[in-house]
């Protein structure tokens, strides 16, 4: 008679392993700031990996757990070179003299309500130099971007969603 | 071993990093300077914090493996910035729309600004 009562408290506690990519990333970067794979390192790692994720279980959102692994390392790449291509552009605008950088807001609808998948494209248009992601509305799904230096806002946000947008969607759903 | 007996080539590599990221540090401190509103200078910190920071870390990174160590916190240090730097100018950007601040762009006029 109380098992669903016990199976209700389970599942808000969850399980050692229900959020793998976050345990794994807790392990990564515990090892990292120890640099080293000594046995007690490891085994600390481990328990870090399994415990912390577990008593986090109530704050965290839906696992995310890695679809289509060769498209995130493609992906990553992609983000990187971007962001060399665009810093370049920005310390031209920057530097010239003459430039007249020509700011605008986008807004850029979205289609995946993914937390994670809009977390990282918001992170990754901040980071990407030259648009900055002001507001993430979860109402209207959309994120107000500043760019600036842009001509064609609807030509912007349809490339941020095609090359950013599109590639995470297959990485989180 | 000391940072001077690492190969001469090595070491250009490294000097060339540094200034790299200086000068990008540099250009994004120049842009704080220069553009005229708010919205643009908030701009400048997401350059010195991609490009910037990137290079001094790169030729953090080599230097370590150059005197055989890990230089693996740089990673680390990587990590951190992706995700911290993007929260703190969302949030001055929210603010900054929430009270108004005046942009030379003009903003969308059906923006919820509580």
């Amino acid at each position: 008679m109380t098992e669903p009562g016990q199976r209700e408290a389970a599942r808000r506690r969850g399980g050692w392993f229900d959020h793998p990519a976050l345990s794994v990333l807790l392990a990564a970067v515990w090892l990292l700031v120890r640099e080293s794979l000594a046995p007690a390192d490891l085994i600390f790692a481990v328990v870090m990996g399994l415990v912390v994720p577990r008593l986090a279980h109530g704050f965290l959102d839906k696992a995310f757990k890695p679809r289509a692994l060769f498209t995130a390392v493609r992906f990553t790449f992609i983000v990187l070179w971007d962001i060399v291509i665009s810093n370049m552009t920005v310390a031209r605008i920057v530097l010239d003299p003459r430039s007249s950088p020509r700011p605008c807001w986008i807004t850029v609808p979205l289609a995946t309500h993914h937390p994670g998948a809009i977390t990282l494209l918001a992170t990754i248009i901040t980071t990407t130099p030259g648009t900055v992601s002001c507001v993430v509305d979860d109402v209207r799904w959309e994120i107000l971007v500043h760019a600036l230096d842009c001509d064609d806002p609807q030509a912007m946000a349809a490339q941020i969603k095609q090359r950013y947008e599109r590639p995470l969607m297959e990485i989180f759903e | 071993m000391a940072l001077d007996e690492i190969h001469g080539v090595w070491q250009v590599v490294i000097a060339l990093m540094l200034v790299v990221g200086g000068v990008f540090a540099l250009v994004g401190a120049v842009g704080m300077l220069r553009f005229p509103d708010f919205y643009m200078r908030l701009h400048a910190p997401t350059k010195a914090t991609t490009l910037g920071v990137g290079g001094v870390l790169l030729a953090s990174m080599a230097a370590n493996w150059g005197q055989g160590n890990y230089g693996l916190h740089e990673l680390l240090i990587t990590l951190f910035l992706f995700i911290t730097a993007p929260v703190s100018a969302n949030l001055m950007a929210k603010a900054a729309l929430h009270l108004r601040v005046p942009s030379k762009a003009p903003v969308p006029e059906d923006q919820p600004r509580p």
